[in-house]
Order: structure tokens, then C-alpha cells, then sequence
């Protein structure tokens, strides 16, 4: 259990530390190398690679944004499986559905509760 | 779309702003961004394991109300101005979690408040995650639908 820590904090900073590298290096903003970064996720899941770096390192691996695009192409291939070549566009939030349903209902919270400041 | 020519003076002006950009202390910020997402992927790992152990839920699915709990508290550190602090600090570090999703949703959502619920908190939702989500789901698309039909038709 404490490795999985260990691997956890490694994984995870180390997907960190390849977005800042991104930023500093390549000079891409924000938004491009999150895009860029769930775009590598997809298809290191495509090619069956993200889900044994999950198993390895747990959150290391589930919390970077890189797992967001893991987790689409996850859901649409299962409901691919089952329902043929429709189930890619049908199952895609399957799986995800958590993050984004948590974004919406907590940003809409947020904003009844809290004021912006300055 | 070709790039315009740069005329003499550009040059000569893009020679200058090379000259007196503030070098950016790559290494550091590494360090930092290695320290702070580390941090924050090893509370997740705990989320992860509180889930195991008292909701019966298995190493694959806890993943799922991992993300939905770091959100939360994404939603907590951003109303209390925690969060934008933490961004300026640590870079990548904090963006490239879950959280830093959370964050850009969240942050949208209280900053465009005052323009109301509808035009401005239901407008601007998604003004920075939206690119996120949106190449996250046509790359997701292109991917499995390939590996469908490779599997599925081909037969590989």
C-alpha cells in the first residue's frame, strides 16, 4: 500500500512535470497542453498502454488529465463491444461521466456560494 | 495561409524582445510542478483507498468518485482563492491534475457570476475546459473507432 503512494506521487509528477515542460520548452498556453495532453492519453489508451500504468500507479495515472481521454476511448470501446460500431458514439461518456457531471454540479454550487474577488 | 513577411523593423524589434525575455527558470518550475502534482496525486491515491475500504468499491471503479471528490475540493480551494495562488506557484503542477479541470470550470463559473445565471455563470462554464473536452472526445472518437473496426471487421 505504501508503494502505491510512492508510485502514486512518482507517476503523477512526473505526467506533471512533461505539462511543464510543454509550457516552459515548447511555449504552448494552458489550454494547448491540456489538450495536447488528453489527446496522448486517448491514444495510449488506444493502444492498450494506459491501462497497466493504472494498474501500477493507481492515482498516479487516474488523476492527470491524461486519464480524462483514457477513459473516453475506455467507454466507448466497451459499449463497442456490445452494440457494434454506434456503441463508440453512445458509450463515450460511459465512464467519465463522474468528472464531468462533478465539474458542472460543483462549479454551479460554487458559484451560488462564493463571490468573485477584486 | 502564409505568414506575413516580417518587415526590417519587426526583425529588428523581435531581436530586441529576444534579448530582454525573462528566462524562465525551466528547472525550478519542474521541480515544483514534479513536488506539487506528485502531492496532489498522492491524496487522490488516498481518496482512492477511503473508497476501497468503507464504499466496497474495487481499484477499477474507485477511480471514478476519486475524480468527483478532487473536484470538490477543487471547488473549495477555488472559492476560497486557495487554488490561484497554488497555480501561480506550482504551473503545471496544480493544472495538469483533475483538479486544474476543476479549477478552470469553477473558476469560469463564480467569475462570470455577476453577468447572472443563465448569460453568464451557464455561458462561460466551459470556456477553458471546453477545448479540453472537446479534443479529448474526437481524439476518443478517431481512436475507438478505428480500434472498432479493426477488431470488430478486420478481425485483428
Amino acid at each position: 500500500m505504501l508503494a502505491m503512494f510512492f508510485w502514486a506521487f512518482v507517476v503523477g509528477g512526473l505526467i506533471c512535470v512533461i505539462g511543464q515542460l510543454l509550457f516552459d520548452v515548447v511555449k504552448l498556453t494552458p489550454g494547448h497542453t491540456m489538450s495536447l495532453l488528453v489527446v496522448i492519453g486517448a491514444i495510449l489508451d488506444g493502444f492498450g498502454l494506459y491501462e497497466p500504468l493504472m494498474d501500477f500507479a493507481g492515482a498516479g495515472a487516474t488523476i492527470p488529465i491524461t486519464s480524462f481521454g483514457n477513459s473516453l476511448v475506455h467507454g466507448a470501446l466497451q459499449e463497442a463491444e456490445m452494440h457494434g460500431i454506434i456503441g463508440v458514439v453512445t458509450g463515450m461518456f460511459e465512464v467519465t461521466s463522474s468528472g464531468i457531471s462533478a465539474a458542472i454540479i460543483f462549479a454551479f454550487i460554487g458559484a451560488l456560494l462564493f463571490r468573485a474577488k477584486g | 495561409m502564409a505568414k506575413k513577411k516580417k518587415t526590417a523593423e519587426q526583425k529588428e524589434y523581435a531581436k530586441i524582445e529576444q534579448k530582454h525575455e525573462l528566462k524562465r527558470p525551466v528547472l525550478r518550475n519542474c521541480i515544483v510542478a514534479f513536488l506539487v502534482g506528485g502531492t496532489i496525486c498522492m491524496i487522490g491515491q488516498a481518496v482512492t483507498y477511503f473508497y476501497i475500504y468503507f464504499f466496497n468499491f474495487t481499484e477499477q471503479t474507485a477511480s471514478n468518485p476519486t475524480v468527483a471528490t478532487m473536484i470538490f475540493f477543487s471547488m473549495l480551494l477555488t472559492g476560497f482563492g486557495i487554488y490561484d495562488h497554488l497555480g501561480q506557484f506550482s504551473g503545471a503542477g496544480s493544472a495538469v491534475p483533475v483538479t486544474g479541470f476543476g479549477n478552470s470550470v469553477i473558476s469560469a463559473a463564480i467569475e462570470h457570476r455577476t453577468e447572472g445565471f443563465v448569460l453568464g455563470v451557464g455561458a462561460n462554464m466551459f470556456k477553458l475546459a471546453g477545448t479540453v473536452i472537446l479534443f479529448g472526445v474526437f481524439s476518443a472518437f478517431v481512436v475507438a473507432l478505428i480500434k472498432t473496426i479493426l477488431v470488430q471487421w478486420v478481425g485483428i
